[in-house]
């Protein structure tokens, strides 16, 4: 797989001192592809980026851009621009000479530099800022001027630091779509460092989530999205809602038995790797639906049933959010309507949205016998009764 | 309430009576500030002044026209004292440079303990180091000589020069020298385009207090320098030491002057932002 990317990564390990920052970590980019490395801060995204730009060296691993290894190279002969979060732009040159830098280093002819500097600040809506001093311009400015040093040297691969989350939340927005139509139009390789999820669904092709120096799961934004492969991926892409439940395999269908706060339940496997057990089950709050919980419960084929009541109802736009309590756990959950704290309801999960793994107890503790076997004494009791 | 009344109603006494030990105390420091200095003015100008006398009987510049004038030793020292200077610094910073770069950048172990190492020449009492590097000088050759003297001055003065150079080099943001290498530019190219202009300031405040350190510099010049090197310090020894309190008093204003004004042109260049790193 990683033999045909244009940017292919093999067994990258980073380590600042004892604790290994990446972990023999592979990856392959095709070429004009906009991949987004999505993570928490202190999963290794950034160090990534840096060990692919040069400034990090790995203890293991190497760096291939098309076919050519440029692991050993200093930063300046590998043929990437990186944009840093905080821009660094340089504050003793005007804007038009941090753009035409890169440029100038090539030997470019004085008239030549003039006209791409002028072309890209023409793009990147910066005309007529050209004599100005970085520390004369607004964020999203700055923002800009970063870009257009980078793409002034017409990198094969571009590289781009959480370059949006210094810029107001309304400005985030049409950069995002900015930087997406722009890198498609040259058909520049960009790999996108961010910690915003939607940030990176909106621009990238491909979706890398990383996690604890390694990647929990890529794919397609619609992919991750909707098939996390993992509860982790799951919580992070906003399935937040967890509750465990008893569950079990029939028919290569799941079943769940009827308890204290579920109704019976038998869904469609559809592709998911599961086997009896408690289950981890999450969703979004969005991917549920509230309903009037006074009618009897009744067993569902195509949705999980959850009874619980209102505790509270917020307004943040759109719909209503209600935090329900199921048993123990607290849920959110949107609806249209309101519904009144104390009241009854039954909460819908149609199938589709309805993420479900091996219970983490199972993942965390494996060694843990007797626990083990005790729960799936449990497990296998309700589902007999 | 009954308070801001009270004020309002007689705000100038309350006022007036707090300023009294304040413009006392103020008084006292101009003095102790200026009081010497206007002495120093009035002898620069006083053709006769003696004891018991408050003030000079006589005012006249004839002594300012046999400083300057062409055979007048003070000119020789003054262009001694600017090329020493001037030498000083070159050598200083040659080496300050790439010592505060490294020190700056560079994980380097022991870090404090080098810095640490250029307030050496400071640490013991000057007399007996210079008696003794007189010695050793005086065996090699470079006794009574501008080499020697520069030397001299160089190590005494390297410790503004390293610090100074470190915190200034400290101030400049790594990123800004990872964007240059990211754009294509070499380690040598990098440091001329970014991190030189950048550091500039603070380069410029640490070569300034060098050449101020140079201009204001005696022990180690009078061991080393004198006779053959005779510098603006030692002219004034010389002078006030002979009584001379005209020559020395427009000597030392020589040394004054640059010291004041290079002092404005520092407290301009040098921002907080170095500042702040000076010995870290």
């Amino acid at each position: 797989m990683s033999k045909n990317g244009f940017l292919g990564i093999e067994g990258i390990t980073v380590g600042y001192g004892r604790t290994p920052v990446l972990n023999a970590l592979d990856l392959s980019i095709r070429q004009g592809e906009f991949v987004a490395l999505l993570g928490s801060s202190g999963c290794g995204k950034t160090t990534l980026l840096r060990a692919i730009a040069g400034f990090v060296k790995p203890s293991a691993g190497s760096i291939r851009v098309d076919g050519r290894d440029v692991s050993r190279l200093p930063p300046d002969k590998r043929g990437m621009a990186l944009v840093f979060q905080s821009y660094a732009l340089w504050p003793h040159m005007t804007v038009a000479q941090n753009i035409g830098y890169g440029p100038r280093l090539r030997g470019m002819a004085r008239a030549d530099i003039v006209r791409r500097v002028d072309e890209l600040q023409e793009l990147l809506g910066l005309a007529g800022l050209g004599q100005r001093k970085p520390a004369a311009l607004s964020g999203g400015q700055r923002q800009r001027v970063a870009l257009g040093r980078a793409l002034a040297v017409d990198p094969a691969i571009l590289l781009l630091d959480e370059p949006l989350s210094n810029l107001d939340a309304r400005i985030r927005l049409k950069v995002r779509h900015d930087i997406s139509a722009l890198q498609k139009r040259l058909g520049i390789t960009a790999v996108h460092v961010t910690h915003d999820r939607e940030e990176a669904m909106v621009m990238a092709d491909r979706i890398v989530i990383m996690n604890a120096g390694g990647i929990a799961q890529q794919g397609a934004p619609e992919e991750v999205f909707n098939r996390p492969s993992s509860p982790f991926v799951a919580a992070f892409m906003g399935a937040e809602n967890m509750l465990t439940l008893p569950g079990a395999l029939r028919n290569a269908r799941i079943v769940i038995e009827a308890g204290s706060t579920n109704a019976r339940a038998v869904l469609p496997l559809d592709g998911r790797l599961l086997q009896d057990g408690p289950f981890e089950i999450r969703f979004r709050a969005e991917g549920a639906e509230l309903l009037d919980g006074h009618l009897p419960p009744a067993e569902t084929t195509d949705a999980l049933e959850l009874f619980g009541h209102v505790e509270a109802a917020s307004y943040p736009g759109g719909t209503w959010r209600h935090a329900v309590r199921v048993g123990d756990d607290i849920l959110l959950v949107d609806a249209a309507l309101p519904f009144a704290p104390g009241q009854p309801v039954r909460i819908r999960i149609p199938a589709r949205n309805l993420f479900l793994f091996h219970s983490q107890a199972d993942v965390t503790r494996p060694h843990t016998g007797s626990l083990h076997d005790g729960r799936k004494a449990d497990v296998l009791e309700t589902s007999e009764a | 309430m009954s308070l801001a009344v009270h004020t309002a109603a007689r705000p100038d006494f309350t006022v007036d009576l707090w300023w009294i030990p304040r413009a006392v105390i103020l008084g006292l420091l101009a003095f102790a500030i200026f009081g010497p200095l206007m002495n120093l003015l009035l002898w620069t100008v006083a053709e006769r002044w003696y004891f018991p006398h408050t003030l000079p009987l006589e005012y006249g510049f004839s002594y300012w026209a046999r400083v300057f004038s062409p055979r007048g030793v003070a000119m020789e020292s003054l262009a001694n004292s600017i090329v020493v200077a001037g030498l000083t610094v070159i050598v200083a910073m040659a080496l300050a440079v790439p010592a505060g770069y490294a020190l700056a950048r560079l994980k380097l172990p022991f870090r404090a303990l080098i810095l640490l190492a250029f307030l050496i020449p400071q640490a013991f009492p000057s007399l007996p180091v210079y008696v003794n590097i007189a010695r050793l000088f005086y065996q090699i050759g470079l006794n009574g000589t501008v080499t020697g003297v520069v030397l001299v001055h160089v190590t005494h003065g390297l410790v503004y020069a390293v610090w100074i150079a470190t915190a200034a080099f400290s101030a400049v943001d790594v990123e800004l020298e990872e964007a240059a290498r990211s754009m294509g530019a070499g380690a040598m190219r990098t440091f001329r385009d970014v991190t030189l202009p950048l550091a500039a300031p603070g380069l410029l405040a640490s070569a300034i207090f060098v050449f101020l350190e140079s201009l204001d510099e005696f022990t180690g010049s009078y061991f080393i320098g004198a006779p053959d090197v005779n510098t603006l310090p030692l002219l004034l020894y010389t002078a006030s030491a002979g009584g001379n309190y005209q020559v020395a008093s427009i000597t030392a204003l020589l040394l004054l002057i640059p010291s004041v004004a290079f002092m404005l042109i520092v407290e301009r260049f040098l921002r907080s932002d170095v500042l702040s790193k000076v010995g870290h």
